[in-house]
């Protein structure tokens, strides 16, 4: 599903990624671990095809196709959705009118119908109830006066209504009380986990993964991956912390 | 009839003048609008497809009366709204109106409003979207007679630029001879928002459509207060944001 090989990439002239590699097949679900500063959101936004985020060398594939060649718009077209750490906030646009013409414009790229409003409604509001969030919250500005585990839950919310191939999950656990990171551990699980989809979590704690179990645990210093485990990695590595496991 | 202005005249400064003149013998004497006490009044100004648009109007408000007006500037040549008021004692003027404009469009907002009573109050809300090489203007001035007490008056002016070439102009302005009065006012002008942007895109928005939208939503406060039907204003505002985004 994602084949990233040897990434280097560099924001403001300054190198971030130094030489990353990583598979993600379809049916898995990986998390990148590491210390603040190891690259994780500068990942994030290299895959989304954020403008200042430059590739300087490597490659990515996703779903056979070369991923660095596409706007960030085609990227969520053809199935890449990019979680973000700080959900931005759009002053004077609802989430549903947002999320819709979002949606149908990604529909109209791949060349599927586009939802009416009365299909659309019904979608956001299922996937609303799904994810803890009353609905009446998505009429609301996008993300404006949201506390951060609401921003989450929208952001999952969305995932849930546009059903990407590849979630790439920046810190969706950051902000999160309890109730909020069962909700949406639970939504990763129900959105994402199938044979034909793939996610890629990038946190800081090893709170998330026990509501998301992981496939493959990698841990990411200085640009580039440094150890790659099953599941038991990200015990060892909250037990002992990253200087001694990532070093 | 007045004279032909130029463009010496602080009210015309940034005007066409050359387009001015070729609507002006039908505007020289401006349209008057009286509303009496405690009346009320709105008015919504859509466009029409002339490129040369050019509205004067004075409203004279006595006494607790009211007058709301929604106005959309979008003129591809030359787009001018002109309005004196003059409000008495409690009476209320309310202004929400977007310059939106690409190409080499002229778009400009004059008004002056008069405090002569006490207690009156003025909202001014001014939004321009600007393109290409358009200047968009917003010339307000808020005259306060010494007799008028507690006035409160708001002039909120913002304009976003989405090209080099876009100019905006914002001149809120004040003349206050009370001196228990509450006169707000606030300009800016800026560019779309990259990170808003770059979150669009990231949802599927190609690059034109994020910018439409992130511009509705700039301008969106404008219409709220419309009472019952907007005659169309905001799909036509909409439109015209769509063909410049």
């Amino acid at each position: 599903m994602l084949k990233i090989t040897n990434l280097h990439a560099t924001v403001a002239d300054k190198p971030i990624l130094n030489g990353l590699s990583l598979t993600v097949p379809a049916g898995e679900v990986h998390a990148i671990m590491g210390p603040n500063g190891a690259g994780k959101s500068t990942l994030a936004y290299v895959l989304g095809g954020r403008p200042g985020y430059e590739v300087t060398a490597g490659s990515v594939e996703f779903d056979g196709v070369d991923l660095l060649g596409m706007e960030p718009h085609e990227r969520a077209a053809a199935g890449l959705f990019l979680g973000f750490q700080y959900p931005v906030e759009i002053p004077g646009v609802s989430s549903l009118q947002f999320v819709r013409e979002a949606l149908n414009s990604q529909r109209r790229a791949r060349g599927e119908k586009e939802l009416s409003g009365a299909e659309f409604i019904g979608l956001a509001k299922a996937e609303a109830a799904a994810l803890g969030m009353d609905a009446e919250m998505l009429k609301r500005p996008v993300n404006l006066g949201f506390s951060g585990g609401e921003k989450k839950r929208s952001e999952m919310v969305q995932m849930g209504i546009m059903t990407p191939k590849l979630a790439i999950l920046d810190e969706t656990d950051s902000g999160l009380d309890i109730d909020a990171l069962k909700a949406v551990g639970a939504g990763i699980n129900r959105i994402m986990r199938a044979p034909d989809k793939a996610v890629l979590l990038i946190t800081h704690y090893q709170r998330l993964l026990d509501y998301v179990r992981p496939d493959r645990v990698h841990v990411l210093n200085n640009g580039r991956i440094t150890r790659s485990g099953g599941p038991e990695l990200a015990h060892e590595l909250e037990r002992e912390g990253y200087a001694e496991v990532a070093a | 009839m007045t004279a032909f202005p130029t463009r010496k005249l602080e009210a015309y400064r940034y005007a066409d003048v050359d387009a001015l003149a070729s609507v002006w013998s039908a505007l020289a004497s401006p349209e008057r609008i009286e509303i009496a006490a405690q009346q009320k009044l709105q008015q919504i100004w859509l466009p029409d497809a002339d490129p040369v648009q050019v509205r004067r109007v004075e409203i004279a408000l006595e006494a607790g009366a009211s007058a709301n007006i929604f106005a959309l500037n979008t003129a591809t040549t030359y787009g001018r709204i002109e309005i004196d008021v003059t409000l008495a004692d409690g009476a209320h003027f309310g202004l929400d109106a977007a310059n939106i404009g690409g190409g080499g469009s002229t778009l400009e907002i004059v008004t002056t409003v008069r405090h002569i009573g006490v207690a009156a109050t003025s909202r001014q809300t001014v939004r321009s979207v600007l393109g290409g090489k358009a200047v968009g203007s917003y010339l307000g001035k808020v005259a306060v007679a010494r007799e008028a007490q507690q006035t409160d008056s708001v002039q909120s002016v913002k304009a976003m630029l989405l090209d080099r070439g876009a100019t905006a102009n914002c001149k809120p302005e004040l003349e206050i001879y009370a001196d228990d009065v509450k006169c707000a006012h606030g300009a800016t002008v800026g560019e779309l928002d990259p990170q808003q942007l770059f979150y669009a895109a990231a949802r599927g928005l190609d690059p034109a459509a994020a910018r439409a939208l992130l511009l509705e939503g700039f301008i969106a406060d404008l219409w709220t207060d419309i009472d019952g039907d907007d005659q169309g204003i905001a799909d036509a505002a909409r439109a015209v944001l769509r063909a410049i985004a």
